[in-house]
C-alpha cells in the first residue's frame, strides 16, 4: 500500500550539531508506527518535521499528492487542523476552557457551530470515559483524565494522522496503558494514522511495527512475522 | 513454580480426583503448559509418601484415576510454610544476549545489529502480549502484564548497552 506520509532523508539543525541527518520514516494508513530510540536522537524533531510543525533544512515530507515544504505557511497550518490530530506528553489542553470546550475546540475553528461542536466533544469524553470532567478546567483535573481529554481533543476532528509524543510520559503504568488502549482503539476505528514517540517498550507494544531512531538517523523495521 | 505445592493448595479447598485436579491447574496456572496426567500422579504418589495427601475413598474399579484424594493437616502446613516464604529473586546473571554482545565485539561484528535484532523480537511477543491483554479477563491481563514487565526490563538493560557499546568495545578488545 503506498505511503499516507513520507518523509525521506530529513536533515534538520539547531546549531553545529545535526539533530536530525537523514531519517526517514513513511506511514500508511491507520497503521500505529512507535518511533523509538535514545533521549536526544532526534525523535521529536522527527515528528514536528513529519507534521509540518517544524521545517527541515533539507529531505521531503509528502503527505497524499502534496509537498509539505513547499507549502505556504498558512496552507500547512489548515492541513494540520483539518488532517492531524496531536497529543503531547502534557501542556497542550487551553486552561481558561472547560475540558470540554478544550475538546470542542478544533471543531469550533474549522467553523462548526458550538451545539454541534460541543455534542461531538461530549461524545468523544465519553468514548474515554471522562465524562465526568466535561466542565472542569484542565487544572482541575488528574494527569489521566487531562490525557484523555487530549486523546478526545487530538481525534475529535477524524485526523488521518495522530502525532503523539510520549502520551503516557506523565501517567503511572496502570493509567499509561489505559490511554495507550483507548488511542489506538480510537484510532483503528476511525482508521487514523498514529505516529508514537515513545521510549517505553510497554507502550510501544501497543504500535503495529517500530522505527528506531539513532544520532539524529532512522531505522525502520518491518514487523517480523 | 512447585506443582506439589499448587496441588497441595488446590485440594484445601476440598478432596479431588486427579483428574480434577488437573483440570483445576490447567484453568488457573497452565496458561501455555498443561500440566500432564503423568506429571499429576507422580506428584499425588509424592504427596501421599510424605503424608501430605490422603487417599478420600476409591471407586470401583483399579486406577490411579479411580481414587480422590485429601489434603492432611501436614499438608496445610506445607501449604502455609510455602505460601509465607519469598521467591528467591532471580540473580539474572547469566545472560545469552550479554554473551553475544561482548562476542560481536570481540570478533569485530557490528554488536548494534545484534541488539536491534533482539528488540524486535522481543517487540513481536510483547505485541502479542498486549493484544492478548486486550482480549482477555483480569486473569490474563495480571499474567500477560508479569510477562510484559520482565520483557520491557530485558528492553531497558538493551537500549542501556546500546548506548554504551562504543565504551563496552574499548573494554573489551584491550
Ligand atoms: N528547539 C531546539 N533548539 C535547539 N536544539 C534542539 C531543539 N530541539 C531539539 N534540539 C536538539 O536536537 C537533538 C534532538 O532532540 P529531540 O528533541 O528531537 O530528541 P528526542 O529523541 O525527542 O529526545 P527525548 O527522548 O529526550 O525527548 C537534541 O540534541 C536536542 O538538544
Ligand atoms: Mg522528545
Amino acid at each position: 500500500m503506498r505511503a499516507l506520509l513520507e518523509a525521506t532523508n530529513l536533515r534538520k539543525s539547531f546549531g553545529p550539531t545535526p539533530a536530525l541527518d537523514g531519517a526517514g520514516l513513511s506511514v500508511r494508513a491507520g497503521e500505529v508506527v512507535a518511533v523509538m530510540g535514545p533521549s536526544g536522537s532526534g525523535k521529536s524533531t522527527l515528528l514536528h518535521c513529519l507534521a509540518g510543525i517544524l521545517q527541515p533544512d533539507s529531505g521531503t515530507v509528502r503527505y497524499r499528492d502534496a509537498e509539505l515544504s513547499s507549502m505556504p505557511d498558512a496552507q500547512r497550518s489548515e492541513l494540520r487542523r483539518t488532517d492531524f490530530g496531536f497529543v503531547f506528553q502534557f501542556g497542550q489542553l487551553v486552561p481558561e476552557l472547560s475540558c470540554l470546550e478544550n475538546v470542542a475546540l478544533p471543531l469550533r475553528l474549522g467553523g462548526i457551530k458550538r451545539r454541534a461542536a460541543e455534542s461531538r466533544a461530549r461524545e468523544w469524553l465519553e468514548r474515554l470515559e471522562v465524562t465526568g470532567v466535561a466542565d472542569k478546567r484542565p487544572g482541575e483535573t488528574s494527569g489521566g483524565q487531562g490525557q484523555r481529554v487530549a486523546v478526545a481533543r487530538a481525534l475529535v476532528t477524524g485526523p488521518s494522522v495522530v502525532f503523539a509524543d510520549e502520551p503516557t510520559g506523565a501517567l503511572d503504568s496502570l493509567n499509561g496503558e489505559r490511554v495507550m488502549q483507548l488511542l489506538t482503539a480510537a484510532a483503528r476505528e476511525t482508521n487514523a494514522a498514529v505516529v508514537l514517540v515513545t521510549h517505553e517498550a510497554r507502550v510501544a507494544a501497543y504500535s503495529d511495527r517500530e522505527v528506531v531512531v539513532r544520532d539524529g538517523k532512522s531505522r525502520e523495521v518491518e514487523p517480523a512475522r | 513454580m512447585s506443582i506439589g505445592h499448587t496441588l497441595l493448595g488446590l485440594l484445601e479447598k476440598g478432596p479431588r480426583h486427579g483428574y480434577d485436579l488437573k483440570r483445576a491447574y490447567d484453568e488457573r496456572f497452565g496458561q501455555d503448559r498443561p500440566l500432564h496426567y503423568g506429571q499429576v500422579y507422580t506428584t499425588l504418589s509424592r504427596l501421599l509418601r510424605n503424608g501430605l495427601v490422603e487417599e478420600a475413598g476409591v471407586e470401583a474399579g483399579d486406577g490411579p484415576e479411580r481414587k480422590r484424594y485429601a489434603i492432611t493437616d501436614a499438608g496445610v502446613t506445607d501449604v502455609e510454610k510455602w505460601l509465607s516464604t519469598p521467591e528467591k529473586p532471580e540473580p539474572y546473571l547469566q545472560n545469552t544476549l550479554y554473551s553475544k554482545v561482548v562476542l560481536a565485539l570481540l570478533s569485530g561484528r557490528d554488536a548494534g545489529d545484534v541488539l536491534d535484532t533482539q528488540r524486535s523480537a522481543h517487540l513481536v511477543t510483547m505485541r502479542e502480549l498486549t493484544k492478548r491483554k486486550a482480549a482477555g479477563d483480569l486473569a490474563d491481563q495480571l499474567i500477560c502484564d508479569h510477562a510484559l514487565f520482565h520483557l520491557e526490563a530485558d528492553l531497558r538493560w538493551l537500549e542501556l548497552t546500546a548506548a554504551r557499546l562504543d565504551r563496552l568495545k574499548t573494554e573489551v578488545v584491550r
